[in-house]
């Protein structure tokens, strides 16, 4: 495999888990529902997408032929996220889940 | 190269699923719950094509997207469930 494909495969699944652990961090540090819904909700979808991608390109570099399984995911995903995200929140709202106001210590 | 990237993003990705975890022991409510679910199976779909790159096997496609189905499907009916106190109406 070329150093170049080597290059972006490496730095993709890198950047890919670093998205992730920093929706993680969102979601274990961040002081109300709807934030912790927030962090991880737009990080993770990068995360994952960078990842699927690198081995996309891996893959289409070392089979020579395009292998687009992982289009798939990134698409799955990006398209699911949000749905979730949206009816957590609603069900957060309907639940009536105190949020965070900075005047207020943490609960 | 490929390996020690692979093996970073395993660490991080597993640092990831552990705060993760632990918001889903601590969560204050069921909500909070929910969405560290939602997002260790997000962390799981994310690891296995990383596996398949270390590996160098094209064969966790498919158990990722299972897994991503899988997995919006539970958020979305534990979200369901919150709302209306049913699955299926």
């Amino acid at each position: 495999m070329s150093v170049a494909g080597e290059i972006v495969v490496s730095a993709l699944v890198v950047l890919g888990g670093v998205f992730c652990l920093l929706g993680s961090i969102g979601l274990a540090r961040l002081p109300d529902v709807f934030m912790r819904l927030h962090g991880p909700g737009k990080a993770t979808t990068l995360g994952v997408g960078c990842v699927a991608l690198a081995s996309v390109v891996h893959f289409s570099v070392r089979l020579n032929s395009p292998s687009l399984g992982g289009l798939l995911i990134i698409l799955f995903v990006a398209i699911t996220t949000p749905v979730s995200a949206h009816l957590v929140a609603k069900a957060a709202l309907h639940r009536r889940l105190p949020q965070w106001r900075r005047d207020r210590d943490e609960s | 190269m490929i390996a020690t990237a692979t093996n970073l993003a395993f660490a991080l990705l597993g640092i990831a699923m552990m705060l993760a975890f632990w918001r889903l022991l601590r969560g204050p409510d069921v909500v909070d719950r929910v969405v560290a679910i939602d997002k260790l199976y997000v962390n799981a779909c994310a690891m296995l094509p990383a596996y398949g790159i270390r590996m160098d096997t094209l064969l966790h496609f498919e158990a990722a997207l299972i897994i991503a189905m899988l997995g919006f499907l539970t958020t979305a009916a534990f979200a369901k469930f919150l709302l209306r106190g049913d699955i299926i109406e």
